[in-house]
C-alpha cells in the first residue's frame, strides 16, 4: 500500500506538485492521467526517492519513506521509465536480466538468459532481439525491453511511465493485457502513467487525474465516464475548450 | 562604490562556491572509498575498467614518454655541455623521467583520455535516467560504476607510468647514442648506477594518486552532470580541467613530501 499526503515539490520557481494526496491499496492497479508537464513522472520519482520532495509525507506499507529500508523495498520493485532508460553498454538480454545477475540472490547466467528471453517474448519481442544492443532498436522496441526489465524479477510493486506511448494499436493492446495479467495473476500493485484512454480502461481499477499540482479527480474506473468533473470531461473528450487552458 | 560592492560580492560567492564543491568532492571521494571496502564487489567491472583505463591508454602514455625522454636528453646535453658535464645526461634523463615527467605527463595525458570519457559516460547515464534505473534495480551506482573506475585507475596508473618511464628512458637512450655520441654500454650503465629505489617508488606512488584523481574527477562531474547534452559537455570539460589542475597541485605536494 502506498499513501501520499500533501506532497509538495518545486524546481527553482516552478511549482510542480502542490499538495498531492493519494492512496493505492495492495494488489490494485492505478492509472495516473493528466496533461503533459503536470508532474506525473516527478510524482513517481518522489515516491521512489529519486527526487527529494519539499514537504509532505509518503508511506509505503505503513512506513514513512525516510525511515523505510530502501533495499528491501526496491528488491520487490520494478519500474519502466518514460524513455526506457536502458543501459546502452549492455545487450538487450543483459538489460532484462540485470536484477537477476546482480546482487546476493543472483542466478547462473544461462538461467537468467532463459528468463530474459521469456520476458521478451511476453512483450512481443523475438529471442534474436536479446543479443542486440539498445541503440539498435526502435523507440517502441526499447520501451518494451524496459517493460520486460521492470517485470523480470516478478516484482510486487510496479511503476509504468507511459508503457504504450510509441506503440502501434495492436502492440498497445498486447501490453495492456500484459499489465492487467501481472496485476491479476501475480497480485502486483501497479501505478501506470498514461495518456492513452483505452489503456486506462483496460488496466485500471482506480484513476487519478493531476492538474495544477493537485489531484483534480480521483475515483473508481466505473465512475470515470459518469463523472461531471469539468476537468476530467475535457480531458476525456480531448476538447481544446474548457477549464484546462491550452496555450496556443 | 557600487562597482566595488559588486566585485566583492562576486568574489565572495565564487569563494563560497569553491569551498562547497571542495566539500562535496571530499564527501564523494570518501563515499567511493567506503564502497570499495564494503561488499558486494563488482570484480568483473573492475577488470573491464582496467582494460578500458589501463590497457587502452598504453599508446598515448608510451608515445608521450618516448618523445619526452628524447627531448629531455637533448636539453640536458645542451645544458650540461656548458660546464663539461655531458656525462650526466643518462642519469638525469632517467631520474627526471621516473621522479617527475613520467607520472606528471602520463597523468595529464590519461586525464585527457580517461576523465573525459568517464564524465561523458556517467553524464549520459545521468541524463538518460540510467543512473535512476540502476537504483530501481537495487544497484548502487556508486558501487557499480564509481568504485570500480576509481579502483581500476588507481591500479592502472602506476603500471602505465612504469611502462612509460621505461619507454622514456629508451627515448633518451636512442637520442643519446644516435645523436649525441654516447657509447651504448656506458649510457645504460650510467642510467642504472645513479638510480635509487626511492626515485622509482616515489614516482609510482604519485602515479597511483594521479590515477585516483583522474577517475574521481571523471565520476564526480559525470555523476552530477547537468541536464541535456549541454550538461554532459560541461561535465566533461570540468572533469578534464579539474583533474589536470589537481594532478599538478598534488604533484607539488607529493614532491615536497618525498623531498
Ligand atoms: N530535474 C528537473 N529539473 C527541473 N525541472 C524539472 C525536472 N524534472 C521535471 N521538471 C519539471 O517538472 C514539470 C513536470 O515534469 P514531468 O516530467 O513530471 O511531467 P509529466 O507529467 O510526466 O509530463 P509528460 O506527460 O509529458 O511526461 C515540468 O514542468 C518539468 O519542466
Ligand atoms: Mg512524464
Amino acid at each position: 500500500m502506498i499513501t501520499v499526503q500533501n506532497l509538495h515539490k518545486k524546481f527553482a520557481a516552478n511549482t510542480v506538485l502542490n499538495g498531492i494526496d493519494m492512496q493505492i491499496e495492495k494488489g490494485q492497479s492505478m492509472a495516473i492521467i493528466g496533461g503533459s508537464g503536470t508532474g506525473k513522472s516527478v510524482l513517481l520519482k518522489c515516491i521512489l526517492g529519486l527526487e527529494t520532495h519539499d514537504s509532505g509525507k509518503i508511506f509505503i506499507n505503513g512506513e514513512e519513506s525516510s525511515k523505510l529500508d530502501k533495499n528491501k523495498f526496491l528488491s520487490n520493485f520494478g519500474m519502466l521509465f518514460q524513455n526506457a532508460a536502458l543501459f546502452d553498454s549492455l545487450s538487450v538480454w543483459k538489460n532484462v536480466a540485470f536484477r537477476l545477475t546482480q546482487g546476493p540472490n543472483k542466478i547462473p547466467e544461462k538461467q537468467a538468459k532463459d528468463i530474459a528471453i521469456e520476458k521478451l517474448r511476453r512483450v512481443g519481442l523475438t529471442p534474436d532481439v536479446g543479443d542486440k544492443f539498445p541503440a539498435e532498436l526502435s523507440g517502441g522496441m526499447q520501451k518494451r525491453v524496459g517493460l520486460a526489465r521492470a517485470i523480470a524479477a516478478n516484482p510486487e510493486i510496479i511503476f509504468f511511465d507511459e508503457p504504450t506511448t510509441g506503440l502501434d494499436p495492436i502492440m498497445s493492446g498486447v501490453i495492456n493485457e500484459l499489465i492487467r495479467e501481472i496485476v491479476v495473476e501475480m497480485g502486483a500493485t501497479a501505478m501506470t502513467i498514461t495518456h492513452d484512454m483505452s489503456s486506462v480502461r483496460a488496466i485500471a481499477d482506480k484513476v487519478i487525474m493531476l492538474h495544477n499540482g493537485r489531484v483534480q479527480w480521483s475515483g473508481d474506473i466505473k465512475e470515470l465516464e459518469k463523472s461531471q468533473n469539468p476537468y476530467l470531461n475535457q480531458f476525456l473528450k480531448g476538447n481544446a475548450e474548457g477549464p484546462i487552458e491550452a496555450v496556443r | 562604490m557600487k562597482v566595488f560592492n559588486k566585485l566583492l560580492r562576486s568574489i565572495g560567492s565564487s569563494v563560497l562556491a569553491f569551498c562547497s564543491s571542495v566539500g562535496r568532492i571530499v564527501i564523494f571521494a570518501l563515499n567511493a572509498i567506503l564502497h570499495l571496502v564494503r561488499p558486494p564487489f563488482y570484480g568483473r567491472e573492475v577488470l573491464s575498467q582496467l582494460m578500458q583505463i589501463g590497457f587502452y591508454s598504453l599508446p598515448v602514455v608510451g608515445l608521450t614518454a618516448l618523445f619526452t625522454g628524447a627531448a629531455l636528453a637533448l636539453q640536458i646535453y645542451s645544458g650540461g655541455v656548458r660546464f663539461s658535464a655531458e656525462s650526466v645526461v643518462p642519469s638525469i634523463v632517467a631520474i627526471g623521467m621516473v621522479r617527475e615527467l613520467g607520472p606528471v605527463l602520463g597523468g595529464l595525458m590519461v586525464a585527457g583520455r580517461v576523465s573525459s570519457s568517464i564524465a561523458a559516460e556517467l553524464g549520459t547515464m545521468r541524463v538518460t535516467e540510467q543512473l535512476d534505473a540502476l537504483v530501481t534495480l537495487s544497484t548502487d551506482p556508486m558501487k557499480y560504476l564509481v568504485a570500480p573506475r576509481v579502483l581500476a585507475a588507481t591500479i592502472a596508473m602506476p603500471i602505465l607510468v612504469a611502462v612509460g618511464d621505461t619507454i622514456g628512458i629508451l627515448g633518451g637512450y636512442l637520442v643519446g647514442t644516435g645523436r649525441l655520441g654516447f657509447n651504448s654500454n656506458n649510457y645504460l650503465q650510467n642510467t642504472v648506477d645513479f638510480m635509487e629505489l626511492e626515485d622509482i617508488t616515489s614516482g609510482l606512488a604519485k602515479a597511483a594518486v594521479f590515477g585516483f584523481i583522474i577517475a574521481l574527477m571523471g565520476c564526480y562531474h559525470g555523476y552530477n552532470s547537468g541536464r541535456g547534452a549541454q550538461g554532459v559537455g560541461k561535465a566533461t570539460i570540468n572533469a578534464v580541467v579539474s583533474a589536470s589542475v589537481m594532478i599538478l597541485a598534488a604533484n607539488y605536494v607529493l614532491t615536497e613530501a618525498f623531498f
